[in-house]
């Protein structure tokens, strides 16, 4: 069988990241944000706001200071390459952060590191005090801290993860205003994703033409992806982006797959009669990097159940559509499951997880309904027998 | 001064006290201690000019930021779908017949505590298990034997 699946090497090859910065900061900051800009790069944390907007929108704000963040607080269930990446790369990521904060005018940087990595921090340290050390021969003022988490999934939301940052509860903020113009301690911020920080050095690096040749028009490029589940070949790839779902099944499938989970816990699940028309990218369905496959053996309610099990207990419970609603979509498939209630009442419940799509304060409650429609959609028999 | 409230101390002077200093104070104590006592709690407000409630709504916020004295070693097995689906149940199960404890619970010699965690970032190697920062990937009840007697022979 050919292989249409086309294997990138932009992340994790190694590169002269001092040699990068040196040329990259020749120019001016208004031409390295263009490049992002043009380059079509959006942000692969999962969001996919275009970078260079980001960058722009932070850049032309007034004040006496700013910052940038780097996302690395990778909780969405199936998702593990940003860890990857701090691991194998992560000079890479330091330069990316202080290549932003040329651009931006910040002259701090912070990592916002989930805890459950924390075993990094030591090579992280190691790798920062050689980072500081080198930028002040390249005469660069940039200084970049870790911040841990303490084991919570809504600190990946940016404002959740500054307001952590500024030592209270990570609850999210309403936006407006934006991170950009009023983040971190109300300065503008720019937060990015791991693994987009060493994209946009590496768009510094080699222009925005070889990666904006890759990919489709609404997803450029190529992406972290990491696999897993049902499959042979479990792990971290990166991969240009526009392949369809069943191209990514005929590689890293085992034969018998019967669903996809793209995007994590707070993405869609696509069945196998859907796989030839579904494009993986923000014009089909898009993903952070998680692809977890499942093969006929799994029970589709059990997937969703655990799934449901993970929003509520990781619900902020801030605002009430996502506080109640995510318990609700519990309770009422085991009520479902159990006979308690009739399988009509999962119109019932659709009907709510529409409420909370509409009604709910940040991402969290906004697609927890995700797996829960997507799943009750392709398998619903399964979720009521 | 209590320990407690020396530890607090030392780390407010360490980490400063300011609010963006809390986060930090909170996981060393919790390292040190394994868990907030509302003693710490309260020295915390204190050395920070916080309420006390304020303390306790931040540290109550965050699963790591145990308000229940939790044991030495902190077990978090993952259970999030992959590794539900490789058998974190069995590890769950192994280590609670070694240990003598159940979901949730401390050894009473204060040395373990056994709890399960929310995808910790490894489903391409799961099951996989937490011990305090320690990771341990693609665990069967065999070598989760093996690791959990290496932590018993630690005294």
């Amino acid at each position: 069988m050919e292989k249409m699946i086309k294997k990138v090497d932009l992340i994790f090859g190694k590169v002269d990241y001092m040699d990068i910065l040196e040329k990259v900061l020749q120019r001016t900051r208004d031409e390295i944000i263009l490049d992002v800009i043009d380059s079509g790069l959006r942000g692969r944390g999962g969001a996919g706001f275009p970078t260079g907007l980001k960058w722009k929108f932070a850049k032309n704000e007034e004040a006496d200071q700013k910052y940038v963040i780097c996302n690395a607080d990778e909780g969405e269930p199936g998702t593990f390459k940003d860890r990857e990446i701090l691991t194998e790369v992560p000079e890479k990521v330091l330069a990316g952060m202080a290549l932003c904060g040329y651009c931006l005018g910040a002259n701090e940087g912070y990592i916002y590191l989930r805890g459950e990595y924390n075993f990094l921090l030591p090579s992280l340290h190691k790798a920062i005090d050689e980072f500081h050390a080198k930028l002040k021969d390249l005469g660069l003022d940039f200084t970049i801290r870790i911040n841990s988490g303490s084991g919570a999934y809504v600190c990946g939301e940016e404002t959740a993860l500054m307001e952590s940052m500024e030592g209270k509860r990570g609850e999210p903020r309403n936006k407006p205003p934006f991170p950009t113009s009023e983040g971190y301690l109300g300065k503008p911020t720019s937060v990015n994703n791991v693994e987009t920080l060493v994209f946009a050095l590496m768009i510094a690096k080699e222009g925005p033409t070889k990666f904006k040749e890759m990919g489709t028009f609404d997803s450029r490029g190529s992406k972290v992806f990491s696999v897993s589940g049902d499959t042979p070949t479990p792990g971290i790839y990166e991969l240009e982006l526009g392949m369809t779902l069943q191209q990514f099944v005929d590689e890293f499938g085992d034969g018998d797959t019967k669903a996809v989970q793209v995007g994590g816990a707070s993405g869609f699940c696509v069945s196998r009669k859907d796989f030839k028309d579904t494009l993986i990218g923000f014009e089909g369905i898009p993903t952070g990097g998680s692809m977890m496959l499942f093969n006929s053996t799994r029970s589709m309610y059990n997937i969703l159940n655990d799934y449901l099990e993970f929003f509520e207990e990781e619900s902020c419970g801030q605002c009430t559509p996502c506080r109640v609603g995510c318990q609700q979509l519990l309770k009422g498939i085991e009520a479902v499951k159990k006979g308690n209630k009739p399988p009509a009442y999962l119109e019932e419940l659709q009907k709510l997880s529409d409420t909370m799509r509409i009604a709910s304060k940040c991402g969290l409650g906004q697609s927890a309904p995700n797996p829960f429609n997507s799943i009750i959609n392709n398998f619903r028999e399964e979720i009521i027998y | 001064m209590t320990k407690v409230k020396e530890l607090v101390k030392e780390q407010a002077e360490k980490h400063g006290r300011e609010r963006t200093s809390l986060m930090p104070i909170l996981q060393a104590v919790v390292k040190s201690e394994h868990y907030l006592s509302e003693e710490a709690m309260e020295a915390i407000a204190e050395e920070l000019d916080l309420s006390t409630a304020d303390v306790f709504g931040t540290a109550s916020f965050y699963t790591f930021l145990d308000t229940v004295p939790r044991g030495e070693y902190v077990i978090r097995v993952c259970k999030t779908i992959t590794c539900h689906m490789k058998g974190k149940d069995e590890i769950i199960d192994t280590i609670s017949d070694m240990l003598k404890i159940k979901l949730g619970e401390t050894t009473t010699d204060k040395k373990f505590s056994l709890l399960q965690a929310n995808c910790i970032g490894w489903c391409h190697k799961g099951p996989v298990m937490l011990i305090n920062d320690e990771v341990y990937p693609e665990i069967t009840p065999e070598k989760a034997s093996d690791i959990i007697n290496e932590y018993l022979k630690k005294g």
